[in-house]
């Protein structure tokens, strides 16, 4: 059985979470319609600028439609992904789908020039994963039910809260699909 | 251990850059009117390129009290422009921690030879290019990320699409030679033979490469990506035309919907005047700056 999983193609790093999601065995879609979401069992929210990713899913119905499908859907943001899933943003009143109990800080570690790489080990999903950080956000604080898979200097990187998934790095990037694998099992266990 | 700097980081933030547009702005007002309308970035500039054409005389790097009020304005990445071979320009944008340099032709070259050893940088730099010979040579250099030459200024994207198509023909012509074919098409290119052999492998350029120099509607950005551009820099297209918000926000929209045409047509209704433009026939060839850097 293949799941069949949407990235969200308005603007980011699309094809790379597309080629990922394959080596994983999905079936991967984009989608920049809300009519696209239908028949998907599963949708990406890649890295990108979450301002301008939350422009047009206002302009174009996505953005409720996303919301819709959250409800009953698995959903994995990687960076502007992750903003655009938590529930509180420092610095911004209110959130954007708000479907994950975090705390974010956005450009966390500073600007382009503080963007690094280094090695991290994921729970449950990866050990020596290669995380890239560009101009990346850290999830200050978690509920009780979200559970914490990955920190970077004592910094939460990587979380789960049941079909939700979300890290501040871009594993999109890192010709790696251990991630995108983990997300994959999410969703056939969803199934069952 | 962290490492900053890497290829993959620098290369990565322009990834994230894709399918999105990088306005050109001079205050922080402009500023938060791109950030409002959806722009991935901004650039910071004194003046936009068709005011820098008009104003003559050497064309510098901008104040940096200007680029530190965009960085104060808005939360997505600023770029700021050095002029060719400036090192020092380069080093200040730098230290003042914009993220990302444009090493840009728009402003007067204070090299004439040679461009900025940008591996030696922690910051990432664009570059323009005109064919595969020059994004191949500033790939070498370490740019890690491009966009077309176009014409700056002029609001006529005929320079843009002349570059892209070039680029992408040439790289198509390189990933179906045989490889014995490779080290005389760098001879004609002057092109580093092993930024030749990584295109040929990956069958795309190693880095994105979006349109520059030219783009004025929003027509003109739906063009650039559908002829394979993976976004759009528009320089004096949006602050010179009537109504900026509102231009912006449809340039935006027609990047992403680029193959939606009557959206392309609704939204490009009642916009008002777009900058005004300059035919290429009327320019002098000193006032080509696509020649600069090269």
């Amino acid at each position: 059985m293949t799941v069949k999983i949407g990235v969200l193609a308005l603007q980011g790093a699309v094809s790379e979470h597309v080629k990922a999601l394959e080596k994983s065995g999905a079936q991967a879609v984009t989608v920049k319609h809300p009519a696209e979401l239908s028949g998907l069992d599963g949708l990406v929210l890649p890295g990108g600028e979450s301002t301008t990713m939350r422009r047009l899913m206002d302009r174009s119905g996505l953005f409720e439609a996303v919301k819709k499908f959250a409800e009953t859907k698995a959903v994995f943001g990687t960076c502007a992904g992750l903003i655009l899933m938590a529930k509180q943003i420092e610095g911004r009143k209110g959130p954007h789908l708000g479907l994950l109990d975090i705390d974010v800080k956005r450009n966390a570690f500073g600007s382009q020039v503080d963007s690094f790489q280094t090695t991290l080990d994921i729970k449950d999903v990866a050990e020596n994963f290669d995380g890239i950080f560009i101009r990346a956000p850290y999830i200050k604080s978690v509920a009780d039910n979200v559970q914490v898979l990955s920190t970077y200097e004592d910094h939460i990187v990587a979380c789960r809260q049941g079909r939700f998934l979300a890290c501040a790095f871009h594993p999109e990037l890192a010709g790696d699909s251990r991630f995108h694998d983990y997300f994959v099992k999410i969703i056939e266990n969803e199934k069952q | 251990m962290a490492e900053k700097g890497t290829q993959i980081v620098k290369r990565g933030m322009a990834e994230m850059q894709k399918g999105g547009v990088i306005m050109d702005v001079i205050n922080a007002e402009q500023a938060k009117i791109a950030e409002e309308a959806g722009a991935t970035a901004v650039m910071a500039l004194e003046r936009v390129p068709s005011d820098i054409r008009k104003a003559g005389g050497v064309a510098r790097m901008a104040d940096p009290a200007i680029v530190e009020q965009v960085q104060n304005a808005v939360s997505i990445p600023v770029m700021a422009k050095a002029r060719i071979g400036h090192i020092v320009e380069a080093r200040v944008l730098e230290a003042m921690k914009v993220d990302y340099i444009d090493e840009s032709e728009v402003l007067t070259p204070a090299d004439d030879v040679y461009h900025i050893d940008k591996k030696a940088f922690t910051i990432p730099f664009v570059c323009g290019c005109r064919d595969l010979g020059e994004a191949a040579r500033r790939i070498g250099e370490g740019a890690a990320m491009l966009r077309t030459k176009g014409e700056p200024g002029t609001g006529n994207i005929v320079e843009a699409v002349r570059h892209m198509r070039l680029v992408n023909s040439q790289v198509r012509k390189l990933v179906g030679m045989s490889s014995d074919e490779v080290m005389v098409y760098a001879k004609e290119l002057g092109a580093p033979y092993d930024v030749l052999m990584e295109i040929k492998k990956a069958g795309r350029l190693p880095v994105v490469n979006f349109a520059a120099g030219g783009v004025a509607t929003p027509s003109d950005a739906a063009l650039m990506m559908e002829l394979g551009a993976d976004g759009v820099f528009v320089g004096s297209g949006i602050f010179k035309s009537e109504n900026p918000a509102k231009f912006a926000k449809a340039i935006v929209e027609a990047t992403t919907y680029y193959k939606d045409y009557a959206r392309i047509a609704e939204l490009s209704k009642g916009l008002g005047n777009p900058m005004k433009g300059i035919d290429m026939s009327v320019l002098t060839p000193a006032e080509h700056m696509q020649e600069r850097g090269i």
